[in-house]
């Protein structure tokens, strides 16, 4: 089927069988920041924005994006000009190897937008659905401090 | 070089090098970097515990459109060999081909596929026709050395390759005992004797990223191999002698990997993606999916007993520490992770006498291997809640008995002699240690006088508890890491080094000690490593070597090509050597002349004495220094529910020098959470029949950000001497520590010991029912 979908910013048509699932469509056009980990909704790891909510792509079909708009990482920032919430995470030493981190960052990001202030409990609740071996989430919590405060200014 | 030295980078939280590329999506995984056309390997797997395969037959698969390949046992070679991706000759028994016409555990490998997509690959699969003569299982540790007990390893071409115990016949996959002093004369110097058994659990590493591996013919013949691997150059060994291939037909490269804590240290997909590249002429792409990862490789449960012996007056007379350590149905690991339960355990008390012995089975259950803490997590449980129940029989307080018995400076113990790595050990004495005051600065950071012993009344009950820890810093006189470092033009350098980054920020670190050295910006080091065509060797990352072994052979490296430079400028300059030295990206005179590192690249490349300015350095450690650690909790138990709460948990840490405070607070933080992880929720659940019932994150649950307590991370300096600018290792250590110390805290809040993990509800709820009969 034919898909119309904007991905940060820009339109793309697709031709996808409507069964495909969305991150290995998303992963096949190039947007490789969106990881599997799992495949069954419950690393994070897949997480993109959609309409501005963080969502797992492993748990979608392709034909459900018709008409909409995803963001992903790379959509957020460059290195040369990073989204302050990526500098956040980087300051922070929120990453360790990475592989979780598109996804946190997203969705911070979807926090963010909707609760400019929140508090450690109410970040740890927001990022409970991704999951992080390596970092022990205390300097991703920090980093999310970190960003809401510049953010803010 | 003394302590107080000032440095300029080593000792700041420089950003990790790689970080914003990782956090902007940058693509730089294995899965990242796929050709426009590859094919897709799936693996047929047993859903027997122990059987052989009878027959095969994949004709059907193979004639299904777009199969290209389909291997098993009949059509690959059997090469006997071992998955732990271990120095040559390695300590683990060659048990194990590529495809075997034994199946071992509920997972086994039977069969791979190549195809042109996932569904096409499990489509043919399905289609193998396999008949299997189903065998008695061994599904319980304690069954495997009984007479008459299957025998796992029958097959008669399964050896060891180093001189040690190994006797498949009887399910034995590896021994080894030592008694340092007079154990009887121990006990009965003793007025308390304590003897306990400690038991802990299957647990998964659960690195985000599943283990995934591409192998690219290429047109020269040759085979590519892009890898999320912990040991590229074992990779390259080990996948060689599976193929009988000369290794310099193999380059393999780690690119960025997703996390591996020991269960990347194993050669488990590579093997398969070569074979099938190779016989398909094209790309392959092997991922594990979530549930493979989970029967991938775990950490060893263990059945630990440990007996005591003390004087009314806190002093030790005697310890004995057995081990029986599952290793499930290869032997992977299975020496060396039971040497680490005696070797990194047993020193940091002053044991007067001394006994130590480890067995590890075959099971038919999931095979073990490396996982951060290796060996040491487990029998640190039994070591450290020991040492609780001791302190309270006394009426001592915890702490105070654990400081009057620890290990001092100068002193050394007959351990670090009589258990190495599968062989003898290296004699060494601490000479950095700085365990005394972790302890005071952890016990103010908890409340540990104010807090203990008050456990409150009704149905929330608080405690406090501790533990003390020590690791090692890499297997002196086994393990060898090596660097380059040639200059460039602009004064910047290229550091090619074998270490491998697995996220931890070694790339950094590394960075770093060159940085200090050569007296330039970060940004003028370009660090690639892992790369068995362009770097040198290294054995990887594992036993906590990275910084202090590869450091050392970085420091090395840049102390020759700082001599290099510094000859080039006296030329130049007009200056004796001795008044020169490095600094800002310049060659600094007494006088204060100076001349740009890129003046003198561009000299020596271009204009005059035309020479590339390289060196390149290796170094095997002698020492594997101890970094230490106290650990902290307070807990809430609730007695009607049995659910324990973590409120807070307090580190203090003596890594050395923190090469990179921020990464190192990060390597103990992430140690800590996955141990709390493993303390309180993380376990396999098994059918009658040996499958794993919970092999998923929705089942198996792994602590989430909203998990985590309030955390306290401490690192306490120490200069060891022989480190790079004094330091030592900081990654396993901090895994050790939570299952003794929520223990010893749930003691603190309830009265009950704890001596079997994880601590669920349901366990804790059972202990105190069993409390409350024993007091009605
Ligand atoms: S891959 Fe989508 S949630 Fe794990
Ligand atoms: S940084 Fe490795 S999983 Fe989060």
């Amino acid at each position: 089927m034919e898909i119309h979908v904007t991905i940060n910013g820009k339109q793309h048509l697709w031709q996808e069988p409507p069964g495909e699932i969305l991150l290995n469509v998303l992963r096949k056009h190039g947007f490789n920041s969106v990881k599997f980990g799992c495949g069954e909704g419950e690393c994070g790891a897949c997480s993109i924005l959609l309409d501005g909510k963080s969502v797992r792509a492993c748990l979608l079909v392709a034909g459900q994006v018709h008409g909409r708009e995803i963001v992903t990482a790379e959509g957020l920032g460059t290195v040369d000009d990073p989204h302050p919430i990526q500098q956040a995470f980087v300051d922070s030493g929120a990453v360790q190897c990475g592989f979780c981190t598109p996804g946190m960052v997203l969705s911070t990001k979807a926090l963010l937008d909707k609760e400019p202030e929140p508090d450690r409990a109410r970040i740890k609740q927001a990022l409970d659905g991704n999951l992080c071996r390596c970092t022990g989430y205390v300097k991703i919590i920090d980093a999310v401090e970190k960003a809401a405060e510049r953010m803010k200014r | 070089m003394s302590p107080k030295r000032q440095f300029q980078v080593v000792g700041k939280s420089v950003p990790k090098k790689d970080s914003m590329a990782l956090a902007t999506g940058g693509p730089m995984f294995t899965a990242d970097m796929l050709p426009p056309k590859y094919l897709v390997a799936r693996v047929l797997r047993s859903p027997h515990a122990h059987a052989r395969i009878s027959s095969i037959d994949s004709s059907k698969a193979e004639a299904l459109d777009g199969v290209h390949a389909v291997l098993h046992h009949g059509n690959t070679p059997r090469v006997m060999r071992t998955t732990a991706g271990q120095g040559a000759p390695e300590p683990s028994p060659y048990d194990f081909t590529t495809f075997d016409n034994k199946v071992r555990f509920v997972g086994d490998r039977v069969a791979a596929v190549a195809a042109e997509n996932a569904q096409i690959a499990e489509k043919a699969l399905s289609l193998i026709e396999v008949e299997y003569e189903v065998l008695d299982p061994i599904l319980e540790v304690r069954d495997a050395l009984l007479p008459g007990a299957p025998v796992i390893h029958d097959e008669p071409d399964c050896r060891v390759v180093i001189p040690v115990p190994y006797e498949p016949s009887r399910n034995l996959a590896s021994h080894v005992d030592m008694v340092v002093g007079d154990l009887d004369a121990g006990y009965e110097q003793a007025d308390l004797v304590i003897d306990h058994e400690y038991e802990c659990q299957y647990a998964q590493h659960c690195p985000i990223e599943p283990h995934v591996c591409l192998a690219e013919p290429m047109p020269d013949g040759r085979l590519r191999l892009t890898t999320s691997t912990q040991v590229p150059f074992h990779v390259r060994r080990i996948v060689a002698q599976a193929m009988q291939w000369p290794v310099s037909k193999i380059h393999v490269v780690k690119p960025r990997i997703g996390g591996g804590f020991g269960t990347k240290q194993e050669v488990l997909i590579e093997d398969v993606a070569a074979f099938l590249a190779v016989r398909t002429r094209m790309p392959v792409l092997f991922e594990l999916d979530r549930s493979e990862e989970f029967t991938s490789r775990t950490r060893h449960p263990m059945v630990v007993r440990l007996k005591t012996g003390v004087k009314k007056d806190g002093s030790l007379t005697a310890v004995d520490l057995n081990v029986l350590s599952n290793t499930g149905a290869y032997g992977s690991h299975a020496l060396t992770v039971s040497c680490n339960c005696g070797s990194k355990v047993l020193p940091l008390y002053r044991w007067p006498n001394i006994g130590f012995a480890a067995d590890a089975v075959y099971t038919n259950m999931p095979v073990a291997g490396a996982y951060r803490g290796y060996g040491a997590t487990q029998a640190y449980i039994a070591m450290e809640i020991q040492m609780d129940e001791i302190a309270t029989s006394l009426g001592m307080d915890p702490l105070e008995f654990r400081r009057a018995n620890l290990v001092r400076k100068g002193e050394t113990s007959p351990v670090f002699k009589a258990l190495g790595e599968g062989r003898e050990g290296v004699d060494q004495a601490i000479e950095s240690i700085g365990i005394d005051k972790c302890l005071r600065l952890g016990a103010k950071a908890i409340g540990w006088k104010r807090n203990r012993g008050r456990p409150g009344k009704g149905r929330f009950r608080r405690g406090v508890g501790m533990c003390c820890l020590m690791q090692g810093s890499s297997i002196p006189e086994v393990d060898m890491g090596s660097a380059s470092l040639k200059l460039n033009e602009d004064g910047s350098f290229n550091l090619l080094v074998g270490a491998t980054d697995l996220g931890t920020g070694s790339d950094t670190v590394l960075s770093q000690i060159a940085a200090e050295v050569l007296g330039v910006d970060i940004d003028k080091i370009l660090v690639y490593s892992s790369d068995t065509d362009l770097t040198p060797f290294d054995v990887g990352a594992y036993a906590s070597s990275t910084t202090y072994l590869s450091g050392e052979a970085v420091r090395k490296a840049a102390l020759d090509i700082a001599t290099q430079i510094r000859k080039v400028a006296s030329a130049m300059m007009q200056k004796p050597l001795k008044d020169l030295h490095l600094k800002d990206g310049h060659v600094i005179a007494k006088d204060g002349q100076s001349l740009g590192l890129d003046r003198i690249a561009l000299r020596t490349l271009y204009e005059e004495d035309q020479h590339q300015i390289a060196a390149f350095a290796s170094h095997v450690t002698k020492k594997s220094p101890p970094p230490f650690s106290a650990h902290f909790a307070q807990v809430t138990v609730d007695i009607m529910t049995g659910m324990v709460k973590v409120e807070k948990y307090v580190t203090a840490t003596d890594c050395g020098t923190a090469i990179n405070p921020q990464l190192a607070e990060g390597q103990v933080e992430g140690a800590v959470v996955n141990g709390l992880s493993y303390a309180l929720c993380e376990e396999f659940l098994f059918d009658e029949n040996g499958r794993m019932k919970n092999d998923s994150f929705g089942q198996y649950r792994i602590f989430s950000s909203r998990d985590v307590p309030e955390m306290e991370t401490i690192l306490v300096p120490t200069y060891e001497k022989t480190g790079p600018f004094g330091a030592k290792s900081v990654s396993e250590i901090g895994i050790n520590g939570p299952i003794p110390t929520i223990s010893n805290a749930i003691f603190d809040a309830v009265g009950i010991r704890l001596r079997t993990s994880p601590f669920t509800p349901e366990r804790v709820l059972q202990a105190l029912d069993t409390q409350e009969n024993l007091h009605r």
